[in-house]
This record gives C-alpha cells, structure tokens and sequence, in this order.
C-alpha cells in the first residue's frame, strides 16, 4: 500500500492545484514534505534483514489484453533512489520559498515529474516501467521551455526529442523481452536470467534497451542533449534533472537490461565499457575547457556518469554496487552544486567564471565554503560520498566478470584513473578561479537565506555520512545485485 | 427463393439510411435547418442504441447461403453482426454524432444546402456501418462505394468555391481508380478460387498454377483499401481534399471514412486472405513504413493545420497499417491492435478537429466577418483567450504523439508496437519507434504555440453550443481512456 501512497501523495497534489484558492506559498513545500515523510516511513519499516525481497508489494490487473499489470515494489536497490527523488524534490520546493511564488503550473509540473521519477523506481512491470518513464517527458520539457534561460526553447526541444528518441528503442526492447519470455513481470524475468530468449533475442534486446536508456543516462557520444538541457534549465531543474532523472537510464540498466538479457549484456559489456571509459575522459577534458559554471557542473556529470556505466560494465557485483553508490552519490552531490550554481549565478548576474573573477571566499565566505566542500565531494576525496562508487567501479574493472576480456577492462581501468586525476584538475582549477584570489568586486555579495540553509543542509549532511559509512548503503544493495546476477559469481 | 431476412441484426443500417431520406423529405417542406440537424443526429443516436442493444445479444448473420446450395462449405453470410461488427458500427456512429454536432454551425456559414448536406452524411454513414458488417467481396464493394459517393458531393458542396471543386474532382478521380483496380483483383481472386464469400474464399483449394493469379488478385485488393484510407503510394488526394473541403466534412474522412477502410481491410485480410499472408504480410509492411515516414516528415513542413492534420493522419495510418505487416503469424493479436490503435486515434483525432473547427469561427473583433485562411502562427496565444480549448488541443496533439499525459496515445503506441514485435517484424517497430520522435516534434510545435504570448489581431471566439459540446465529448472521451485505457483494450481483445 504505501508505494501506492507514495504515487498519490504527488499525483493528488498536483491535480488539487485545479482546484481554485489552494495555491498557497507552502503548499509545494507541503505535499512533497508528506511524500518525504511516506518515503522515510517506507525506509523505517523496511525489512533490513531481506533488502533482496520485494517489499510493500502492489500487485493488480490493469489491462489483461496486453499483459499489463499495476505491479509496485521496494527492494534495496530502489529504496534509496526513493528515498533520493522524494528529498531532492522537496528540497527544491524549499529552495523556491526563496523566490516569490512561480504559480500553480511550476508546483504541478514538479509534483508530475515526482509522480513519473517514484514511479519509474517503483515499477516491477516491463510496461508500467515504460509509462512511468514517459510521465517525465513533459514535465521536464516544460520546465526548461518555460522558466529556462535565452536559449531556453532550443534546449527543451531537443531534451525532448533525444529522450525520445531513446524511449522508442527502450520500448522496443522491453516489448522483445516481454513477448518473447510471455510475460512483463520484472521480477520473474530477472530472476530467469534470460531462460526461454534465445541468444539472438537477447543480444539485439540489450542493444535496444541500452541504447534507450544510454540517452538518458547519459553516455557518450549521446550525452549531447545534456550540456544545453543543464545549462538553460531553472535551478530546481537542473537539480533534479541530474540528481534524479539521469538515474533512470542506469536503473533501467542495472533492473532490467543485465539481468533479463544475460548473454547480451556479455556481449556488448566491451563496447559499454569503452564507451563508460571515453565518457569519462572526454567529461573531465570537456570540463576543463568550460568558462561557465553550470555548463561545467553537466559535463562532470557526463564524467561521472560514466564510472556508474563502467560500474555496470563489469557485470560484477562489485561493479553494480559501485554504480548503485555512484547513482546516489551523485545525486546528493551534483543536485547540491546546481543549488550552489544557481545561487552564485544569481548574487554575481553571470555565471562565467572569468566574470565571478575570484575572492569568493572573501566575499561570502560560507556561500565560498559550501562550494569548495561540493566540489572537493565531486571529484571523490576519501571520506565523502563521491569516493567509493569510483573507486569501486575501477576495482570492479580490475577484475571483470568471467568471460570478459581482462586485458580490455584493466585499459578502461587505467582510462578511468586518468579521468579521475583530470576530475581532480578542473575542480580545483574552478576552485582556484573563483573561490581563491583577490575579488574583482566592489559590491558586497548577498548572504545566505534561511531557505538556502535548510534546502543545502541536509545533502552536505548526507555526502559525509554515506562517505563515512558506506557499509549501510552497500548492505542494501549487495543482496539484490547478488539476485540480479544470478547469485554465483 | 424467399430468404428471411433478421431485421434486428441491419436495424443500426436500416435506421440511418431512412433517417437519410425522411431528412431530404423534410427538407422539401421547408423544415428549419436546426431542426434537420436534430433529426440526423437524433437517428445516428438511436443507430448507436440498436448497436448497444445488440451488443448484449448473441452474433446475428444474415443473408447467408441457403442450406441447399451451400453444400459441405462453411454457412457463408454476407451480413454479420457480431462484435467486431458492432464494436466499429458503435465507434462510426458515436464519431458521426459529433460530426453532426461540428456541421451545425458550418452549414449556416458556409451557406451549404442543409437538406442535402445531412442526407449525404447519413448516406456515407449507412455505408460505413455496412462496411464494416460485410463478409462477402461484392457487399464490400458496394458499402464501400456507399461510403464514397456522398463523399464527393459533400466535398464539392461549397458550389462557389474553386477549391472545394478541385478536391472533390481530385478525390473522385482517385476513388474510381481505386475501386476499378480493386474490382480487377477481385475477378481475380473469384477467378482463383471460385468464390466471393470471404470464408469461402480462404477454405478455397487453388491450383499451384493459379497460385499467381491469386497472389496478384489479393494485391490489387490491398491496393484498392489503400486509396481508400490514403496509404502512401496512394495518398496525395488526402491534403487536398482535407483543405478543400468543410471541416467537418474532413473530420468524416480522417475518422470515419478511415475507421470503416481499416475494419474492411482488417476483415478482408484476416478472413479472407489469411493464406497469403506471405504475399501481403512483407507489401503490407513496406507501406506501413513508407506511410508512416513519408507522412511525418512532410508534416514537418506544413504552416497550415488541416493540412497538418492530414499529413498526420497519412502518417497515423502508418501506425495503424504496421501490426497487419505480421502476415499470417499471430494475426488475431495484430488486427486487435488495429482496431485499438483505430478506435482510440477516432476519438483524439476527432478532438482535434473539432478544436479547429472552432478556432475557424472566430471574429474579427468588432466586425462580423472571418478571418482569412488560418495558420498555424494564428493559434498563438490561445491559452490567454480561451484557456479550456487550448488546453483541450493540446491535450488532443499530446495524445497523437503518444506520450503521457495522454496515456490513450501512449497505450495506443505500445499496443501497436506489441504487435509488430510479437508478429516478428521487429524492424517495424524500430521504424516506428524513429517516426514518433518526428510525429512529436510538430505536434508538441503546435502545441507550444498555444500557450506562446499572442501577436495575431484581437478576435472573439464564438463556438457556439453544439461546437462547445462536439469538444466536451470528444475531450471527455479522451480524458476517460486516458485514466482507463483498458476499456478499450479489452473490449478489442474480446471481440477479435
């Protein structure tokens, strides 16, 4: 029942802003906090000791025509990304009381997009998966065309028309496994690790559904939508755009193209691998030539994206459960350094680097101390979130799954190193740019709000403790990956 | 011979076509216009209550082949009334319905012989709910020709306008053509095998050396649907005569005329020709994908929304054509998928032409007379003048273009998809799937324009109750299957 409520919650507020007089100031802040409450309630009833059951499971018919069925479950790989979608979207109706309220169109659309982003980690059925990961579609694309920047339209249209693009071979794929195995329950196939598809099934079926979900990770060389999308969306946008939606492309990987398509995924596993490993040297590379804040902070995201792709790559559990951490890391890192951004942008009216001009931990120096702990997380210092998901996913391609060309994995290994070293360089390169150094500014730069406090808080709170304690969430994981890969290895 | 005739089961038939000839009788003495309009489509709804009445019964045939010459052969009816039959008369009479609701207001400001203009529309409507009953080659002939004669004078029924004329000759051209090559496969397919009943026609023993002949019938008969429901190569009437003619006029060949092509194609394949799935199953998906991309990339071009709507729509039965591409491999799940992707494309399509029928009527303010020809720059700023219709337009374009909120569109989509993917024509679906990345781009450009800051002249919106109503179904319709796609779904698996 609750992953139900979870739906509603969102769903009903978004469709009671019909209602005329009930658009008040807090209430976005106020359904996506209830949605936070029933998402931390799942989290506090959740069954630690089988984090590889589904749990809090919906199981009804839909359309039995075509197979379809209303099938929700919670198991340890959807629980944080839950959990993630319901804070960040909560925190960015906090972060907007900043603002004089954006109407009832801007609360609709986000509670929308929360209903498609929960649904999407909720969903156990190959089709529902599939309708809950169009639901985000408009939304988005509303949100960038509407309270984007200059090039506002140009970047929603081709947000839209690359995803998708991406969805319509994701169907094609998920319908050829669905099909072919007889039915769409995601739990059943997973657990047939490809029994009843033949080889030739599986290994276009993989390239289908990977290439589907490649767009929305994204990996290169379909990464292009990416920059533009990030860069001209609002703030709350871009945070969510990173923070959550991203994650569904490697979700989507991790559910449903590994485990239902073995014998493709060892196929394409190389080519997955090689592409991870350019994503990331070609982000890092991508950054360092970058004069503009948020257009940097998508090309990171570009780079680290890839080590979760390389992380899959490896067909290990080691390898999954890197990308698993990496997914949550960089939602709580990356969302936090677009609220950063935006606030920079906003105080300092441009968001090149040359027209911050340095000092800005003179000039603000909490706002300066915030954004040198983000950046310092993003390029994985030890002890902060972003560390282990990289530093998994390269031991994961140290020792690849059996039938994997060793040789190949230990070069995207190496590539991978070089592209962390290069993260390393351009952080620090931002950091030099604008936090160190003299100011070339006369006026004072504005302080930090309370709004701002309390949105930041809680993901500067969560970057140190999942990199103090990464056992809690690998603990999560372990077992279902195990599942997803067939136990053994 | 006398032969009982089942009254119940061509009663829907039976009821328009003398609604047909009272409404031209009452036009001779002189009845009110409003009144004519109450009459049509007082009959069309009374046709849709026999449909739902016969609905809870059993399968009716009629006019079947008496027992003494029917031999050992299968009973061989040409008229049957079961549930695919009434599933596609109910959707054709609930469509004319709002068609009627849309003509009210065009006859009035188009000057169009009322009278005349509804005893057609009921004509072409009798031939469609006929159509889609028939089971032997010569009754579908003739509902089909049924179906399109009132067409080209409904078309041409602007007697002043040039344009109108020019379509209407342009579609009559096309639709003889069309029918004299599918008579021509028709004489060949009875010359193969001896038969015009279609369940005849399938258990029909053919000589491995007219094997050929059979084949090149069977092709010639696609071929004649395909004019009929504008599948490329056959569709360059389709623009032209969307434009030329009333509205409402083309909203009754995007939908209706389309959904009965379908149903007839469906039946003739699925009954009759299964055994040459081979032939029609490859040719059938060379023209899904050559409609369907065609179609959507001269869409892209078009500043002109009908013209848009009807380049969408060749596009749309693209869509529609693609799950009959299977051949004879699982073709029972393939025409479900038909006929699901064609109710649910009735209902949004139907939205969106009402929409534009209304958008066509608007004033220029303070003056009483009509804008000029309308572009798609026109729609600008919508949402600020009359923010339900924009909303309902565009909730309409969402739903063609497949992607939620309009869950029907989406449905549709991955019914059709299923389908294709099912039937082992995956390469289809991959076409498909690049087409309706496409297909969004112009719908969602339309859509976006709604809702952009105004620029056109300041103009009044008056829609008039019966347009007002045409867009309240059409949009409760579409808001309905969106929350439950499954009614339909399942009715269609139950009847096919």
């Amino acid at each position: 029942m609750i992953s139900i409520v979870l739906l509603v919650v969102p769903l009903a507020g978004a469709l009671l802003l019909f209602v005329p007089g009930v658009d008040r100031r807090w209430y976005g802040v106020g359904v996506s906090g209830v949605t936070l409450a029933v998402a931390l309630g799942a989290a506090a009833g959740f069954g630690y000791g089988h984090p590889g059951r589904m749990q809090y499971g919906v199981n009804a018919a839909w359309a039995p025509a075509i197979g379809l069925r209303f099938h929700l479950g919670i198991d340890g790989i959807s629980l944080p990304l839950v959990v993630l979608t319901a804070l960040l979207t909560f925190l960015c109706f906090v972060y907007s009381l900043r603002y004089p309220p954006s109407g009832r169109l801007f609360t609709a659309l986000l509670l929308v997009l929360e209903v498609g982003l929960l649904g999407t980690f909720l969903a156990l059925d190959l089709v529902l998966f599939f309708v809950f990961f169009e639901v985000v579609l408009i939304p988005m694309y509303a949100i960038i065309a509407l309270w984007g920047g200059p090039g506002r339209r140009r970047a929603a249209y081709k947000f839209i028309l690359y995803t998708l693009l991406g969805s319509g071979f994701l169907l094609v794929g998920i319908l050829l496994i669905g099909v072919n195995a007889g039915t769409l329950d995601m739990v059943a196939l997973a657990q047939r690790h490809g029994a009843g598809l033949s080889h030739g099934v599986q290994v276009t079926a993989f390239l289908l559904v990977g290439l589907g979900l490649a767009v929305k990770a994204p990996m290169w060389p379909l990464h292009t939508w990416l920059p533009d999308a990030h860069t001209e969306a609002p703030t709350v946008g871009s945070v969510l755009l990173a923070g959550v939606l991203l994650k569904m492309g490697t979700y989507g990987f991790i559910r449903i193209a590994v485990p239902m398509a073995p014998a493709g995924a060892s196929v394409w596993a190389p080519w997955l691998g090689l592409l991870a490993a350019i994503g990331i040297v070609y982000g890092a590379l991508a950054c360092l030539a970058q004069n503009d804040l948020k257009r940097m902070i998508a090309y990171s995201s570009v780079g680290h994206m890839g080590f979760v792709l390389l992380g899959i790559a490896t067909l290990t559990p080691v390898g999954l459960n890197a990308a698993l951490f990496g997914n949550i890391a960089h939602g709580l890192i990356t969302g936090l350094l677009f609220f950063l951004a935006g606030s920079v942008k906003e105080r300092y009216g441009t968001g090149e680097l040359s027209g911050i001009g340095g000092g800005m931990l003179s000039k603000a120096p909490r706002l300066g101390a915030i954004l040198t702990f983000a950046c310092v997380a993003s390029l994985g210092l030890p002890g902060l979130a972003g560390f282990w998901g990289e530093m998994l996913a390269l031991l994961g391609s140290y020792q690849p799954a059996p039938g994997l060309p060793r040789a190949t994995f230990l070069t995207f290994m190496a590539l991978g190193g070089l592209g962390a070293v290069l993260t390393a360089a351009y952080f620090l390169r931002l950091l030099s740019a604008i936090t160190h150094g003299p100011s070339i500014r006369k006026a004072p730069v504005a302080a930090l709000n309370r709004y701002e406090y309390l949105a930041w808080v809680p993901l500067i709170a969560l970057t140190l403790a999942v990199g103090l304690w990464p056992k809690a969430l690998l603990d999560l994981t372990t077992a279902p990956v195990q599942l997803l890969l067939g136990g053994g290895r | 011979m006398i032969q009982g005739i089942d009254y119940a089961a061509v009663a829907p038939v039976l009821l328009v076509a003398v609604a047909a000839v009272l409404v031209l009788m009452l036009d001779a003495f002189g009845t009110p216009r409003a009144v004519l309009g109450w009459v049509s489509s007082g009959a069309l709804a009374l046709g849709l209550a026999s449909v739902i009445a016969l609905a809870s019964g059993d399968r009716r045939a009629t006019f079947c082949l008496p027992s003494g010459l029917r031999g050992s052969g299968p009973p061989s009816c040409s008229y049957v009334a079961d549930h695919f039959t009434l599933l596609f008369q109910g959707l054709v009479l609930a469509a004319a319905v709002v068609v009627v609701l849309l003509s009210v207001g065009e006859i009035t400001r188009s000057a169009l012989p009322a009278g005349e203009y509804h005893f057609l529309l009921l004509s072409a409507t009798a031939g469609a709910i006929t159509l889609v009953a028939a089971r032997d080659l010569i009754t579908l002939v003739v509902a089909l020709e049924t179906l399109s004669l009132p067409v080209f004078a409904l078309v041409a029924l602007r007697r002043y306008d040039g344009v109108a004329s020019e379509a209407s000759l342009k579609l009559f051209l096309v639709s003889v053509i069309s029918t004299a090559v599918m008579l021509f496969g028709i004489s060949l397919v009875y010359g193969a095998t001896g038969a015009m009943h279609l369940d005849r026609i399938a258990l029909a023993h053919v000589p491995a050396g007219l094997q050929p002949v059979a084949s090149v019938g069977v092709v010639l008969v696609i071929a004649g649907f395909a004019f009929k429901v504008a599948v490329v190569p056959f569709h360059f009437w389709a623009p032209d005569v969307y434009q030329g003619s009333p509205l409402p006029v083309a909203a009754f060949l995007s939908v209706i005329s389309k959904a009965a092509g379908f149903a007839g194609l469906a039946i003739t394949l699925a009954l009759g020709f299964p055994a040459y799935g081979h032939v029609w199953g490859p040719l059938v998906g060379v023209l899904a994908a050559l409609t369907m991309t065609l179609g959507n990339l001269v869409a892209l071009r078009q500043r002109h929304p009908v013209r848009l709507l009807a380049w969408s729509s060749v596009a749309q039965s693209g869509y529609m054509l693609a799950p009959l591409a299977v051949g004879s491999h699982h073709l029972p799940q393939a025409v479900a998928a038909t006929v699901a992707y064609v109710a649910l494309y009735a209902v949004m399509n139907l939205g969106a032409f009402a929409v534009v029928t209304a958008f066509g009527r608007r004033l220029r303010r303070g003056t009483a007379s009509y804008p000029s020809l309308d572009e798609l720059a026109d729609y600008r700023g919508l949402a600020r003048r009359s923010p339900l219709m924009a909303a309902a337009l565009a909730f309409f374009l969402i739903c063609l273009a497949g992607l939620p909120p309009g869950i029907m569109g989406l449905f549709a989509k991955i019914v059709v998809f299923r389908a294709a993917i099912g039937g082992g024509v995956t390469w289809l679906a991959v076409v498909m799937a690049l087409n309706t990345v496409i297909g969004l781009y112009y719908y969602l450009a339309w859509a976006v324009r709604l809702f952009a800051a105004p620029e056109a002249e300041p103009y009044d919106l008056r829609t008039g109750p019966a347009v007002g109503l045409a867009i309240g179904v059409a949009a409760a319709g579409a808001v309905v299957l969106s929350v439950a796609p499954q009614i339909v779904l399942q009715t269609v698996s139950i009847v096919t």
